[in-house]
């Protein structure tokens, strides 16, 4: 099963058996592929009709919803949460952090960084907003809505005092590779950033 | 138990067609003195019958098996040609070959509810003890004592855990109660547009609606049968309010709006000028001649009496602590009788006992009617859900 790279890097760092929440799950990949391989106990929240259709189709429990009005589960009664590329699109990215660190005992978060050179690249040369690989929205068709370097999604984890355990950083190779801080030129060459937290 | 009575309405101006429940194409399952339920309200019921109907073919394991509960007005006939309208089962949209509850895979049982008017006991029926008809002397039966009749019928059925459990509004009460009161015979449980517990508001208008029907002339305490009447008046009455609640103002207006019904102009009189009026008096016109008033009453007040939280102190999570049962909770985004706060009421409850569910608020205009109606989105959660819990049974 091939799983897309962000999703193999979280699948690595889920241990088996677990509980997993994947909030925005899409079609339930990476659901699934840790149900069963990991013997993962998953849950989804998936706000698309077409995205729940395949998530059930597959077995899948899955909510419709989204992560605005809260997640409606008891304290730490998930392993891990995970927030897959989708932090850029939500309302509150860090009302979301402190709610799924509320509701799992760690949380991976993997987002694209605005960072990136081409990111600065097309602003210094072009002084328009970039269309990238990971980013290959326009500016008015975008759900990307806060968008955030590495270093910026560093910084926030310092200010609400969560404990940054791994980071992965998606190369110029289009590999991930294990980072520790400080970043360094990551913030610079880095495309996605997935990251494993704990509070 | 005598089967061969009827009703007849000799009132000229409530005609109704005689139903001989004997004759209808369905089973029954007879339950004699050892089979007695013990009701919540404290009455032993005994020497009691079931009527139901099933679809479809039961496997060599019974592990195909869907039970169907059906809502106030709803009855055995899920499928095809109902025996007394006329018209296409109630569910006739989602249950047969091929479709979402498709007959070629599953083995579809669908019982006449206690308290009933088609078949299964109720205050129309005789009482053994009396030789008489019932009427209000019939028990009070709750959603609980219904579901308990149900199970009679499992077991002998020879089913030892249905594969699913499914119904909306006081359908979906009964899932509800049957994954509370027999998580380990409910495989998993599909509740649409329904709530854990009856509203203040739903309350008030099961309250006009039986208030309209024993406030009828022809109404005699509930005896009405022993004049050969029906409080037909109030009953339809009744059933216009109630389908009032079942649609929505945007559904109401996009099939009426304000268009007059075979008239240019308004009539300055109290006829049927609009279309809506007209619509809502046939409503009720076609509803007296299939349901009976007093089972009217019985069933609301089952649903009135409905509170799953209520045996555990409030806390509705309790009633399914450690449930292996799966949930697939379903809600209408115009269903104002049972909104989706309700259903995410029950989400939240599954959820803090770490149930499996899932859950779909579907965008429509049709109202808390819409698990009736042509709702492409709702066939395909439904169809979907079933494929993917196959994969575990």
């Amino acid at each position: 099963m091939n799983l897309r790279k962000d999703l193999k890097i979280i699948a690595d760092m889920i241990s088996e058996n677990s509980r997993v929440l994947d909030i925005g799950c899409g079609d339930g990949e990476l659901l699934y592929y840790l149900g069963k391989f990991k013997e993962v106990d998953g849950r989804g929240i998936e706000i698309s009709h077409n995205g729940l259709n395949k998530c059930l189709q597959s077995g899948l429990s899955v909510v419709q919803g989204d992560i605005v009005a809260g997640l409606d589960y008891p304290k730490k009664s998930f392993d891990f949460v995970i927030l897959s590329q989708t932090i850029q699109t939500i309302h509150s990215p860090k009302a979301a952090l402190i709610e799924m660190l509320r509701v799992g005992k760690m949380a991976i978060v993997s987002f694209p960084n605005f960072g990136h050179w081409l990111v600065r690249l097309s602003f210094l040369s072009r002084g328009s907003m970039p269309v990238t690989k990971s980013l290959p929205y326009k500016w008015h068709n975008t759900p990307n809505i806060h968008l955030c370097t590495i270093q910026d999604f560093v910084d926030l984890c310092k200010n609400l005092k969560i404990s940054i355990d791994q980071i992965y950083i998606l190369g110029e190779l289009n590999k991930f590779y294990k980072k520790e801080l400080p970043l360094g030129f990551s913030n610079l060459f880095g495309k996605q950033a997935v990251f494993l937290l704990s509070k | 138990m005598n089967r061969k009575r009827k009703i007849k309405n000799i009132d000229s101006s409530t005609r109704s067609p005689v139903i001989r429940f004997d004759r209808l194409p369905c089973k029954f399952l007879e339950l004699k003195d050892k089979h007695s339920l013990n009701l919540d309200c404290g009455v032993n019921l005994r020497n009691f019958r079931i009527a139901y109907k099933c679809y479809g073919k039961l496997n060599k394991n019974k592990t195909n098996a869907i039970l169907v509960c059906h809502a106030l007005t709803g009855d055995q006939f899920v499928s095809g040609t109902h025996p007394i309208t006329g018209k296409k089962g109630w569910w006739d949209i989602l249950v047969g070959p091929g479709k979402p509850l498709d007959t070629k895979k599953f083995f579809i049982i669908c019982s006449n509810i206690l308290g009933g008017c088609m078949g299964s006991t109720g205050p129309m029926d005789v009482n053994p003890k009396t030789k008489k008809l019932y009427g209000l002397h019939f028990p009070v039966i709750t959603v609980g004592d219904m579901v308990n009749a149900q199970k009679l019928l499992i077991d002998h059925l020879g089913i030892e855990k249905l594969f699913c459990v499914i119904g909306g509004s006081l359908g979906g009460m009964q899932v509800l109660q049957w994954a509370c009161s027999y998580p380990e015979k409910v495989f998993s449980a599909i509740a649409i547009a329904t709530a854990a517990k009856h509203s203040a508001q739903n309350i008030s208008f099961h309250e006009i609606g039986r208030r309209s029907i024993m406030t009828d002339p022809n109404w005699n305490s509930g005896k009405y049968f022993t004049k050969e009447l029906i409080p037909s008046r109030g009953l339809s009455v009744a059933r216009m309010i109630a389908h009032i609640t079942y649609l929505s103002e945007e559904g109401l207006h996009a099939k009426f709006g304000r268009n007059l019904q075979d008239k240019k102009k308004i009539t300055y009189g109290f006829g049927a000028d609009f279309q809506v009026e007209s619509y809502l008096r046939h409503q009720g016109k076609t509803f007296v001649e299939r349901f009976d008033a007093n089972s009217y009453l019985y069933i609301t007040r089952a649903m009135d009496y409905f509170d799953l939280g209520k045996k555990y102190r409030g806390v509705l999570s309790n009633a399914f602590r450690g449930t292996k049962t799966r949930f697939c909770i379903i809600s209408f985004s115009s269903d104002w009788l049972f909104p989706t706060s309700e259903s995410l009421a029950l989400v939240k409850a599954l959820n803090s006992v770490n149930a499996n569910v899932s859950f779909s608020a579907i965008e429509t205009d049709k109202g808390h009617d819409s698990f009736l109606l042509n709702v492409p989105e709702f066939f395909r959660v439904v169809r979907n859900y079933l494929q993917g819990i196959s994969r575990f049974i």
